[in-house]
């Protein structure tokens, strides 16, 4: 198919600034039917000619998934998990170049910029569209040495001890409603594995796309990062916009051992009729690192709280949130920290948005475990209103059951100052102009820890979320 | 043919309250004049209204740049336009560094007509002006990566003005107590500051309590302006006199604006 059956919707009136907001025609090889029960589950299942202990998994997953009320806190769902299409594989197999991946796919990717970006600065790629990842790349040194970076349906095939070991242990499937559908469901994500010692240079990307409406993405992803080693993983995620409801609910599983380092970058753009629901968790071991960048800038509703378990002495965990709801969108994001030993470093850099009606609050968690004596954890979050319909809120829970500790909380909310439009715009920049450049100084500070790559990319999408706010 | 800024017997209120009260003023390009006065007479507000402060309401009178009524402009046409104010209390803008805030005001002011997203100058040519005019003034480089007025000392914020001035060399300036806050030192700096980056060329408007800094900026003209009125025009040798005698012959002569100025003072109304 040729570049033009790729439609641009201008339905929202926004078709001409908003790159990602297009659908693509495609001719899906399978579509499962709408709507959510054991059969759908084993289908599934069967369809990725899984063990049987993948599938008794799931099954057990879909009742706890059923018996789980829903949350009665966080933003309102109101979503019919019958109306929705659990899984739609869209190529016969994964390509290996891109000329493997059929033209329209393709297309889409292109105009999304992977192709581009993997060329010039990525160590490896994953691009999911619906529920499979249809496209797969890895450095070849890397895998010389040992590095992994697959679909985690591939991995349950060829590396089923290394992912038992790991799969549904740090979020089991009793964590949460969401967690519990996605481990019924679950198709795609990725599944890392960094040898001991092996330093990745240039990120590994995943791009999450969804097409159809009405659709519910799954992706599930562990990674691994073993002592010493070191890995940058990014991820972006987009969809066309329609009127009713779509779904993403992700699982992302992370451990990083003794001395090793991670960082999960997260740029989520979802169109604003997507509930994306999402639990991520890491453990920190020995004096390794885990950074959690998250950036939430589409979405209608999301619920996501990046978690870091510092699980022994000398583990730190960082997150940086950023959050930005426009009209119509409820941002509720925020992160959790969790001391369980001796002398860990923890800390929330949190900074939100809110423009044109949207909402956005900031959930927190920082605990002290019994015994993680001489650990230091820092809450920082700061909330921009840009207009009187906007809303901000904070919920920061602190709970510490150890002594010689140390905790900070700083929690701030500002307004756009009159004086500081007026001052700008004494200087020439129209008042559209003075609004971005303020709301880029605020989240600036966040920016600059970002890859260059990622920092222009993030700015730019402020800008465009940014455009027409002054009436 | 010369250019002008001309006040019209202008009349202006904040919040209800009445604080100027039929000013009259033209300023040529070329020209510097000096605006003294006593605390509460309108100085400051003068220079916040030519520069189109939302909270300020003109309810008579006109402000002319060329003969044309900038009264409807908003304050981003009127700097494109070629007017320039440096505040007396510039606010912090935290995460925007001063060299990105430069380069946007300097492409709008040159190019009046950018909308927002366009081209920037570029940032080579903007670079080399940008070190070259702090040299001028004897600033540090590092200074162009801070935040704009983030933690700046109050002789840094002033600096940061008159930085502002050098870069968008507009075609009138209104400097509001750009000396205040300075030590002797400071303000003579800033007063060759000024005359160095072409103050001259300019139409200026000096609001000061001193004489300092107009000590490089000599005014053809000084005025005094008390209870929201100017009740006295003179040359430089005015502004001396009030440097060293204070207010009280004027407030003698011109009781009843004396006693406007009382009122606007008071601890309930708002500062001016």
């Amino acid at each position: 198919m040729a570049a033009t059956d790729v439609i641009v919707n201008d339905e929202t009136g926004v078709g001409e600034i908003n790159k990602y907001d297009f659908r693509t025609e495609t001719h899906s090889v399978f579509k499962a039917r709408k709507g959510l029960d054991e059969d759908i589950v084993r289908q599934i299942s069967a369809l990725k000619n899984e063990p049987k202990w993948m599938l008794d998994f799931r099954l057990h997953a879909l009742k706890v998934f059923f018996s789980k009320p829903m949350p009665k806190w966080g933003g309102e769902i109101n979503l019919d998990f019958q109306d929705i299409y659990y899984y739609i594989k869209p190529t016969e197999q994964q390509g290996r170049t891109w000329d493997d991946v059929p033209a329209e796919i393709k297309d889409t990717f292109e105009k999304l910029g992977i192709p581009e970006a993997e060329r010039k600065y990525l160590s490896g790629v994953k691009a999911q569209f619906e529920s499979e990842v249809i496209y797969g790349s890895l450095k070849e040194d890397l895998a010389e040495k040992g590095v992994i970076f697959t679909d985690t349906d591939t991995a349950v095939r060829e590396y089923p001890e290394l992912l038992r070991e790991h799969f549904g242990k740090i979020i089991p499937t009793e964590d949460n409603k969401f967690a519990a559908l996605n481990s019924a469901v679950w198709s795609g994500g990725s599944f890392i594995y960094v040898p001991k010692g092996v330093k990745i240079d240039f990120p590994l990307q995943a791009y999450f796309r969804i097409n159809e409406e009405n659709m519910g993405q799954f992706e599930r992803t562990l990674i691994i990062v073993d002592e010493g080693a070191q890995v940058h993983y990014v991820e972006g995620c987009t969809a066309p916009m329609y009127t009713s409801e779509s779904l993403h609910s992700a699982v992302v599983e992370v451990i990083v051992k003794r001395n090793g380092r991670c960082r999960y970058t997260t740029i989520q753009n979802w169109a604003n009729n997507i509930y994306n629901l999402v639990t991520k968790r890491a453990y920190a071991y020995g004096d390794a690192v885990m950074e959690w960048v998250d950036g939430n800038l589409g979405s209608q509703l999301t619920m996501k709280y990046p978690a870091v378990h510092m699980m022994e002495p000398g583990a730190r965990g960082e997150i940086l949130s950023i959050a930005f709801a426009n009209k119509g969108q409820h941002q509720d994001a925020g992160a959790k920290l969790v001391h369980q030993a001796p002398n860990t470093t923890g800390q929330i850099i949190s900074k939100s948005i809110s423009k044109n009606g949207g909402r956005a609050s900031y959930r927190g968690l920082a605990r002290v475990e019994k015994g993680a004596v001489g650990s230091k954890c820092s809450v920082v979050c700061d909330a921009l209103i840009l207009d009187d319909a906007s809303r901000s809120d904070t919920y920061p829970y602190i709970e510490v059951l150890e002594q010689d500790v140390s905790i900070g909380h700083e929690a701030s909310v500002s307004r756009i100052g009159e004086e500081q439009l007026f001052y700008l715009t004494s200087r020439g920049m129209s008042e559209a102009e003075a609004s971005t450049m303020i709301v880029n100084g605020f989240i600036e500070p966040l920016v600059k820890e970002l890859p260059m790559e990622y920092a222009v990319e993030l700015n730019r999408l402020i800008q465009l979320q940014m455009e027409g706010s002054v009436g | 043919m010369s250019e002008t800024l001309e006040i019209i017997d202008l009349f202006v209120e904040v919040e209800g309250k009445p604080i100027l009260r039929g000013v009259t003023l033209t300023i040529r390009r070329g020209e510097t004049h000096a605006l003294m006065g006593p605390n509460g007479s309108g100085k400051s507000t003068l220079g916040l209204v030519l520069m189109g402060h939302p909270k300020y309401t003109v309810t008579s009178g006109d402000i002319l740049l060329n003969g044309q009524s900038i009264l409807e402009a908003s304050p981003d046409e009127r700097a494109r336009a070629g007017l320039f104010l440096a505040f007396q209390r510039p606010v912090a803008i935290p995460g925007v560094k001063m060299a990105d805030f430069l380069r946007h005001a300097a492409t709008n002011v040159r190019n009046p007509e950018r909308k927002e997203g366009e081209d920037l100058m570029p940032m080579k040519e903007f670079r080399q002006e940008l070190r070259a005019k702090m040299a001028q003034l004897k600033m540090d480089p590092d200074f162009a990566r801070r935040y704009v007025n983030d933690g700046f000392s109050g002789g840094e914020m002033k600096r940061a003005e008159i930085l502002q001035l050098a870069m968008l060399q507009p075609k009138f300036a209104i400097l509001d107590e750009t000396d205040s806050g300075l030590d002797a030192d400071a303000v003579r700096l800033a007063s060759q500051s000024i005359a160095e980056i072409g103050g001259a060329k300019m139409g200026l408007l000096i609001i000061t309590h001193h004489d300092k800094l107009l000590e490089h900026n000599p005014p053809q003209y000084t005025h005094v302006i008390m209870g929201g009125r100017i009740v006295e025009t003179g040359g430089r040798e005015l502004a001396d006199e009030l440097h060293r005698n204070g207010y009280q012959r004027v407030r003698d002569e011109h009781p009843e604006a004396a006693a406007m100025n009382d009122t606007n003072t008071k601890p309930e109304a708002v500062t001016a």
